[in-house]
């Protein structure tokens, strides 16, 4: 038999992770020209989408748009999703070997970068990656418990996520009812007794990483005012220099925005929203029942690197922010996959170009390859990934050409089909998934909303059977 | 964004020379694998400077043994390092304004890595695609 990739002998490509750099590697195969490609989507969860699921906001229905790209990938005729399939229980890599001439990497980072600050682990310290999971109905994250009884919530980070957690919890009932927030959130945060809301960066205005349409939100809130200290936003002797050796409008807009908000008067909106800069929380402080109390922070000055980077350093003032809850909002990590090489100091698989690479020898290993925030980190927004995903299809199309590929035993995706019926007869098919979506969007549209989510994978498969009765 | 996740997907391997090395040794691991600089260690692993193709130009017309010359004495020992943690831009601006087209990447004193001005510039192509696409995605999401 001839290479793959043909009509009699199509590629058989798995690609584990149906988030958008797992579409994205779907869609620059499918386009390659006069190649036969198969592709088997395998996800985790009965739903696709990865964050734009379960992480971009659910006040943000515009970006989860993205979606009707990713349907129009899945009509391909050589697409398949199996849904409700996990990689290293439901399918082991050897199994994958058996089936698939090519495997692809596309899990994301699924959880959080640690503060390494003593009190971490507080009762109330929450990573901020499970509060956005959770308000945006991801099955194994439904059954936490928030308690918002309190009046002071800190947020650490500066990014759209932590911007993303501080606008939630900021939004009056009546505007998270427009939303599709999983309807237990929606429960929980109408009872929220919040106040403040302290949004904590450890750089400086010009250095922080959200993006302007997020900061500008921020001053639109119905029911929260926004406030920034005047003398943390004023310029800083290096900032001002960085800027002037080059000037960049985005920062220029930002700082314009947030010196408006610091000069600002207070309105009568029930909550206030602080955003401070050039503060590091050195400790989480605890009650006798081990439940944050406040949080200490250092102010910090900037310093210049070699290379011109702006970073913090300490000084030697401290304050004391009495809070209840803290949202750790410092970034995503990878997670290893079971069998798979992973490198520890980026918490990304280990790869060049989306190539995975032997951990010894750090050659490439034959048929596997990986897209996405498990191979580049948690970076860029939702489009980045799609040149990502070039570069690791640009690889396999030139080993492909080389001969450099798997030979699976049984290269059918009726061989493929069987085997994942046996080990997940109630795997989700992409038809099964729209009856889902469209049973969701009722539901929504019932209460106004976009849709109100199945949070549970019991309700997915309860809900599925109903629709074909 | 910043320069670890460029790293992130440069394999874990950064080529290194000795300085005793040969320039003609240098000149075959630039082809071997592709790359247009090396980082020189010293016996204990010290990052003691960086040998690119241009200083071994700017070197030649003066030297016709410039192919047995050792590496030590041919190399930048003025050298900028990068930490994981740079912010691209600010590594994009620096290699622009100094003209350098190879910087080590130093975390904790250990090296672990190099970035080219061809890595800097292909982020920063990815990142704005990225940022166009989605930006066009939302936008058509309005239209509708």
């Amino acid at each position: 038999m001839g290479q793959p990739g043909t009509d009699t002998n199509p590629l058989r490509v798995a690609i584990i992770g149906a988030g958008p750099s797992g579409f994205y590697v779907a869609e620059h195969l499918l386009h390659q020209q006069g190649l036969n490609v198969e592709i088997d989507l395998i996800e985790r969860l009965p739903t696709p989408y990865g964050l734009v699921r379960g992480g971009v906001a659910p006040d943000h229905q515009k970006i989860k748009a993205v979606t009707a790209t990713y349907d129009k990938i899945a009509a391909h005729p050589g697409f398949r999703l199996y849904g409700y399939v996990e990689f290293g229980r439901d399918l082991t890599l050897d199994d994958l070997r058996q089936m698939y001439h090519q495997i692809v990497y596309t899990t994301g980072a699924q959880t959080d970068q640690h503060l390494g600050i003593p009190g971490e682990d507080f009762h109330g310290s929450w990573p901020a990656t499970t509060f956005v999971a959770w308000y945006n109905g991801h099955p194994d994250f439904c059954d936490y418990q928030f308690d918002f009884s309190h009046e002071r919530v800190a947020i650490v980070g500066m990014g759209n996520v932590a911007v993303d957690v501080a606008r939630i919890l900021c939004r009056t009932p009546e505007e998270l009812a427009t939303t599709d927030i999983a309807d237990y959130a929606l429960e929980a945060l109408r009872h929220s007794r919040i106040k403040e809301v302290h949004m904590l960066g450890r750089r400086g205005p010009a250095q922080a990483a959200f993006t302007n349409p997020e900061l500008k939100e921020l001053g639109e809130l119905a029911g929260a005012d926004v406030r920034v200290l005047p003398e943390e936003v004023a310029l800083d002797d290096l900032s001002r220099a960085a800027l002037e050796k080059s000037p960049d409008r985005a920062t220029y807009r930002k700082l314009e925005l947030l010196q408006k908000y610091a000069a600002q008067k207070a309105t009568t909106k029930p909550r206030q929203l602080i955003i401070r800069f050039l503060v590091s929380p050195v400790e989480l402080l605890g009650n006798v029942d081990d439940q944050v109390a406040a949080v200490r922070l250092v102010k910090n000055t900037l310093y210049a690197t070699e290379a011109g980077t702006l970073r913090p350093s300490p000084t030697d003032q401290f304050e004391t922010l009495p809070v209840g809850l803290v949202f750790r909002s410092v970034g995503y990590r990878g997670v290893p996959l079971p069998g798979v090489p992973f490198d520890e100091r980026w918490g990304v698989i280990l790869n060049q170009k989306g190539r995975v690479l032997h951990a010894e020898t750090l050659q490439p290993r034959i048929g596997e390859y990986t897209a996405g925030w498990i191979k580049r980190g948690p970076t860029g927004v939702i489009g980045t990934n799609k040149p990502d995903a070039l570069e690791t299809v640009r690889c396999m199309v030139e080993d492909l050409a080389q001969g450099a590929i798997l030979s699976p035993a049984h290269p059918q995706a009726t061989a493929a089909e069987k085997r994942i019926r046996e080990r997940q007869p109630a795997y989700f098919s992409y038809a099964d998934w729209r009856r889902l979506n469209t049973l969701e969007v009722a539901r929504g549209r019932a209460v106004g909303q976009p849709r109100v989510k199945f949070t549970r994978v019991e309700a997915m498969l309860a809900a599925r059977c109903d629709s074909e009765a | 964004m910043n320069i670890q996740s460029i790293l992130a997907t440069k394999g874990a391997h950064v080529i290194t020379i000795r300085p005793e090395q040969a320039i003609r040794e240098a000149l075959i691991l630039f082809i071997r694998h592709n790359i247009g600089a090396l980082v020189v260690l010293d016996d204990a692993g010290q990052l003691i400077g960086i040998l690119s193709e241009r200083d071994i130009i700017r070197a030649a017309p003066m030297n016709e043994a410039i192919f047995s010359q050792s590496v030590h004495e041919v190399m930048a020992r003025d050298i900028i390092t990068v930490v994981p943690q740079d912010d691209l831009m600010s590594v994009a601006n620096t290699m622009t304004e100094m003209r350098m087209r190879h910087l080590p990447v130093v975390d904790q004193g250990r090296l672990v890595g190099i970035v080219s001005i061809g890595d800097v510039v292909k982020a920063q192509r990815d990142q704005y695609r990225g940022e166009v696409d989605t930006l066009q995605t939302q936008l058509l999401a309005d239209a509708i």
